[in-house]
């Protein structure tokens, strides 16, 4: 028998691949040319940003805590970056300042909540609409972006062609390539650094990680830190996604990074999470908007699925902890 | 080795918490090389501050800490494990979602060439590790999937693993089998023999004499001395660690069972007949009448404070009955048996009891208003005199009722614990640990309101882990082991001694 | 005198008055007396002050419910969404568009509104008391899928209506007063007769505090959770109305956009600890006050108005950071460890 919470994390997973694959073949058999290759390596094209920004929070909600502010974030570093931009400030500049932005945002908010003691839901509130307000003040209009370095991200790609078959080729853009660099850095920080660790132990029991002489303070501040740099990346690729900054995108993408973790087998109380399982989430979110667009949908449909989809794997989440412990009461009582 | 090498010396140690409060009052304190050393002490005697002093987790006032011979000073748990200073704690301090192995090697895990954690390597330590300690299990499976008992063995493998010198043992086998704690006392032997010098701390005398060799008795945080182990009589040892009280708690326990004597045992109030709830208690069967105190004892998980549990309705019957006044009740939710006149006071005070940031005046008339419901409001004027009331009754030591009950002393915040439940005019009052952590002064009075409670007719249960506080104010002393009823003793001729046999079991005694 | 006014300030909605009374002098003497002049055209009060009273009617309301989330130490973001779902619903009636059997009545358009926001504010404290999801995550849930409800209800288009009964919500008046304010007033006024007469205030100070401890005390504290988030989601659902009678229509992508934010920053202005406990509704109401007439204020100043919420949100932590009992100690600390220092 596995431990009570690997099983949510692995049953989670499952569901989620085996939800993954009905979804797939749903599409398969009700659209014509929805079966490809292109489709699959789309839902990265589409998805990369929200990938990233999901890695990120998953590192956060590892330790038990919550970031509201990332989508905010993302939006501030596109139209920060098409700002300065617009007015000479050449790529290579300006992104190591959006994400060194980024970084001062996470361990602003990292130390008000640790060291202060003060509610996450309310600090990185605050910090969304800090950011939001800010995409604001820079500029209310759309602005495009014309920097060629973005402009060579945003078009460059690979193609890939397997035979002759049309279902069998496709295309993935340079930008997802960061997204992999991202997940497996993130994947060896979670499994095989001493950091990494006692982002889990945190979640598991802060106090106990205390005694075990781990640095709580600095384990906390660096899950709002990666949370938050993560983000700012996220809004790099965004930019070359979309090649505009615009203060008002992404409204409610905090939403969509849980739910991608939370499918991805993250529990929200903490200790439990993988890198992997959030990029899976994030393509489950991406294959419902695939099927919503093929439907001809209102676009809000995916909206409303995915929060049902977060409340179905929440519950079920709670369904297997109560059992396991109800099952864990019987074992030491027939021990 | 010389074995006569100071390892650890402390000085003239104070700590105070406020002006009221005097923790540690210049207490000294030894440690040599390859020695087993027992803390000793009552409740609130100063056991847990000297040992938070000495890790860091608490800033000593004044006194000095000496290593090997250097002051220390360390000002966390990590900078004392770095000095070779580590840990055990009563409850385990471990992650329940991490693997075995890594719980022993967190912090400090086994890097591979490129650096990163060797995952191999930790595994294979791990189980090499437990295996010294006689304990064959998958140590890649969460901590978790385990028992509290190996849980613990898997804290003390840590611990002792962390190239310590000095290994504290803070209350290790409460929650222990007897053969777990032979294994344990197996294990300390091993690391006395490799020259690691142990602070081991423990309720049990017996325990005390088997496996110590020197013992510093602390009473009301200050220092009454260090003796041989094997120098030291039993009957000595108790009358230090009570000090010059013993003559006097002995005439107190002589009137209090005198007492017990004289009062009958009433009509049945609470009947639990074969109740279970799964994996806290088993087949109890309990009757509790009125105008008796009735002891639970029994060892940390024996199903205690499980009981009580149950009975308060915050865990559900899963099979047998349970009646009050001869009436079958379901109960459901704290507020049913409320309903039914049964009070709890918990023993986790602060999680579980106060609430800290409403005043005491609130505090009190907290569970009375639930008990009437939500639209009979008690009226502010209604609520002060009944906190008035109780103040004065229980002499609660506070400027007004509209103190906040965080701001009390632990005593006194027990003490509006009780004034909540007695509002209520309860028939059955349920104590939890009721006097843990709380002065000698306080812990009496408690002690003395307990039994005129019960003379005036009131039910009692007491649960508490002081078997000399139980013997003093219970009439009858019901006994669990791994959540079943073991035995039970009463009348005036109950012996420690015997309460404890059936509490550790008969299998090696 | 003295006495009176050092009692008179211990209450918690004291500070917030006087708060808001410097606020109007401030205007009034920048404006130069024009911001209290009131006239009366056809009977009806105008004026500045009049504007913010009935421009804040939601936000009192809002803040009224949102108190109390906050006292148990949650926090409803989806009250935006709620709004707009009610809008969404009782114009989209109005119109026809739903349910068109009801032939446009108003007040089965009004009903079934408020009938929303309480299934809203039911699902909310579902998920919060019995699924046991952090307060922050599952009304988050309802804040983005309810936007989404509320477009799927209208189709995604702007529902523009034509009924006078409707914008009466909004724009009628009572006795020379804007009704929005006769709104405030009687549910508020309702919420805080029910909170003094019952126990209801006491019990959630309680479980802000320490929800274990109240519940062995014998608080149901699941139940009233529950009636809580409803109780908020009610009262969204009516700011909701008042919003769309005010823009004589439903506009899903902006009704309420935001003003969970403005409602949060009213209850903490109101002294109400964000980290649960100690509550006072009317407190919050002025705070609600306070927000609208900042607000107001600013952007006579001619400030943009995204000024103002990069100011609200640095507001929040600020009045958070003063709430925090680790703040408090580092400044009552650092004189003491000069005296240390002095002495020795």
């Amino acid at each position: 028998m596995s431990g009570k919470k690997l099983r949510i994390n692995n049953l989670s997973l499952l569901i989620t691949v085996v939800l993954f694959v009905i979804l797939f073949i749903f599409g398969s058999v009700r659209y014509d040319h929805f079966l490809s290759l292109a489709t699959f390596l789309n839902l990265f094209n589409d998805n990369a940003y929200l990938m990233i920004a999901g890695i990120g929070i998953t590192f956060v909600l590892i330790t038990g805590g919550i970031d509201i502010s990332i989508a905010s974030t993302i939006a501030f570093t596109s139209v920060f970056m098409a700002y300065w931009m617009q007015r000479g400030v050449p790529s290579y500049v300006i992104i190591p300042i959006a994400l060194l932005i980024g970084i001062a945002v996470g361990a602003a908010q990292g130390c008000l909540i640790y060291y202060f003691e003060l509610q996450p839901f309310i600090v990185t509130l605050a910090g969304q609409f800090l950011m939001r307000g800010l995409c604001v003040v820079i500029s209310e209009a759309s602005i495009p972006i014309t920097d060629p370095f973005f402009k060579f991200m945003a078009l460059g790609k690979f193609q890939i062609k397997i035979g002759n078959s049309s279902a069998l080729s496709g295309k993935i853009y340079y930008y997802v390539l960061i997204m992999v660099v991202v997940l497996v850095v993130a994947m060896y920080v979670l499994k095989r650094t001493p950091f990494g660790r006692s982002v889990y132990a945190v979640g598991g029991n802060a106090q106990s990680a205390e005694l075990m002489g781990l640095n709580v303070a600095r384990t906390k501040i660096g899950a709002y830190i990666i949370s938050s740099f993560c983000a700012a990346l996220a809004g790099v690729v965004f930019s070359f996604y979309t090649l505009a900054g615009y203060g008002l995108q992404n409204m409610g993408m905090e939403l969509d990074a849980i739910s991608s973790a939370v499918i991805g087998g993250t529990l929200l109380t903490g200790g439990v999470g993988s890198a992997f399982g959030t990029v899976v989430g994030a393509m489950i979110q991406g294959i419902i908007q695939t099927i919503v667009t093929y439907e001809n949908l209102n676009t809000w449909w995916t909206k409303v699925t995915i929060a049902g989809l977060l409340c179905f794997f929440i519950v079920v989440q709670r369904i297997i902890d109560e059992r396991a412990k109800a099952a864990k009461g019987k074992e030491t009582a027939s021990a | 080795m010389s074995t006569n090498t100071k390892l650890l010396t402390m000085n003239g140690i104070s700590k105070s918490f406020g002006k009221a409060v005097i923790a540690l009052d210049d207490v000294h304190f030894d440690l040599e090389a390859g020695e087993i050393h027992a803390l000793l002490g009552e409740n609130g005697a100063g056991k847990s501050t000297l040992i938070k002093v000495l890790t860091g987790v608490e800033e000593r006032d004044s006194g000095d800490v000496e290593l090997e011979g250097h002051k220390i000073h360390p000002k966390s748990t990590n900078e004392a494990q770095q000095l070779g200073i580590s840990t055990v704690y009563q409850e385990v301090n471990l992650c329940p979602n991490l693997s075995v192995a890594e719980n022993i090697y967190i912090g400090r895990a086994p890097k591979t060439k490129f650096g990163s954690i060797d995952w191999a390597a930790m595994s294979k330590n791990a189980k090499k590790l437990l295996e010294e300690f006689d304990l064959h299990i998958d140590v890649n499976k969460t901590l978790d999937n385990y028992s509290v008992a190996i849980q613990q063995m898997v804290a003390i493998a840590r611990a002792s693993d962390i190239q310590a010198k000095v290994l504290i043992l803070d209350e290790p086998t409460s929650s222990l089998s007897q053969v777990e704690v032979d294994k344990l006392f197996a294990i300390m032997r091993k690391l006395k023999a490799e020259g690691m010098g142990i602070i081991f701390v423990t309720h049990f005398l017996d325990q005390v004499y088997e496996v110590t060799d020197r013992i510093t008795v602390l009473r009301n945080g200050q220092y009454v001395g260090t003796y041989n182990t094997a120098d030291l009589p039993r009957v000595e040892l108790v009358s230090k660690m009570i000090g010059k009280d013993y003559a006097l708690l002995d005439q107190s326990l002589k009137e209090g069972q005198a007492e017990k004597e004289e009062t009958k045992r009433g009509d049945i109030l609470v009947s639990m007949k074969g109740v279970s709830h799964a994996g806290t208690i088993t087949d109890m069967d309990l009757d509790i009448a009125k105008g008796e105190v009735l002891g639970l004892s029994g060892l940390l998980g024996s199903g205690r404070s499980e009981t009580a549990r149950v009975l308060f309705g915050i865990d559900q019957v899963n099979a047998g009955e349970l009646d009050i006044n001869g009436e079958k009740v379901t109960l459901k939710h704290p507020i049913d048996s409320i309903r039914k006149d049964i009070a709890f006071c918990p023993e986790n005070r602060k999680t579980e009891g106060i609430i800290g940031d409403l005043s005491i005046r609130d505090n009190i008339v907290l569970a009375l208003q639930a008990k009437k419901g939500l639209f009979k409001k008690i009226s502010n004027r209604e609520a002060q005199k009944i906190a008035d009331e109780y103040i004065k009754k229980l002499e609660i030591k506070t400027p007004s009722a509209d103190q906040l009950i965080k701001n009390l002393s632990g005593g006194n915040q027990q003490k509006v614990i009780l004034a909540r439940w007695l509002a209520t005019n309860p028939q059955l009052l349920m104590l939890d640990e009721p006097t843990r952590g709380i002065d000698i002064g306080t812990k009496a009075e408690i002690q003395k309101i307990v039994i005129d409670l019960a003379a005036e007719g009131m039910a009692v249960l007491f649960i508490s882990s002081e078997l000399d506080e139980e013997l003093r104010c219970c009439s009858r002393i019901v006994i669990l082991r791994d959540m079943k009823r073991v035995g039970e003793v009463s009348g005036n001729n109950i012996s420690e001694a015997e309460v404890m046999q059936i509490m550790a079991g008969g299998e090696d005694q | 005198m003295k006495k009176k006014l050092s009692k008179l300030s211990e209450n918690q909605w004291f500070w917030p008055i006087v708060i808001f009374l410097i606020i109007i002098l401030f205007n009034t003497i920048m404006t130069r007396g024009e911001f209290l002049r009131i006239t009366i055209v056809d009977g009806h009060f105008y004026g500045r002050v009049i504007d913010i009273f009935r421009n804040g009617g939601k936000l009192m309301i809002l803040a009224a419910g949102m108190t109390m989330v906050l006292a148990t130490g949650g926090t409803d973001i989806s009250v935006g969404s709620v709004m707009a779902i009610s809008g969404a619903i009782a114009c989209s009636i109005i119109k026809g568009v739903l349910l068109p059997g009801l032939n446009g009545s108003v007040a089965a358009a009004i009903i079934l509104a408020i009938c929303a926001g309480i299934v809203c504010g039911l699902w909310n404290g579902f998920l919060v008391a019995k699924v046991k999801i952090q307060p922050i995550v599952a009304t988050m849930i309802l804040l983005v899928a309810g936007r989404g409800i509320a477009q799927l209800i209208t189709n995604g288009k702007i529902v523009t209506i034509n009924s006078d009964a409707y914008y009466f919500i909004n724009g009628g008046y009572i006795l020379g007063l804007p009704f929005p304010l006769y709104i405030v007033v009687f549910l508020v006024g309702l919420l805080i007769l029910f909170v003094s007469k019952t126990a209801f205030g006491l019990f959630l100070e309680s479980i802000g505090c320490n929800s274990q401890a109240s519940k062995f005390a014998g608080i149901k504290v699941d139940k009233y959770l529950l009636a809580i988030y409803t109780i908020s989601g009610c009262f969204a659902s009516v700011a909701g109305l008042i919003e769309s009678a005010g823009i004589k229509g439903a506009d899903c992508n902006n009704a309420g956009l935001n003003i969970e934010l403005d409602a949060i920053l009213a209850v903490a202005i109101g002294g109400t600890n964000l980290m649960g406990g100690r509550f006072s509704i009317f407190a919050s109401v002025i705070g609600a006050l306070i927000v609208q007439s900042i607000t107001t204020t600013v952007l006579a100043l001619g400030v943009p108005a995204a000024y103002i919420r990069v100011l609200k949100a640095i507001l929040i932590i600020v009045i958070c950071l003063f709430q925090s009992e680790k703040f408090q100690a580092l400044f009552s600390k650092a004189p003491k460890a000069k005296k240390k220092e002095g002495v020795a």
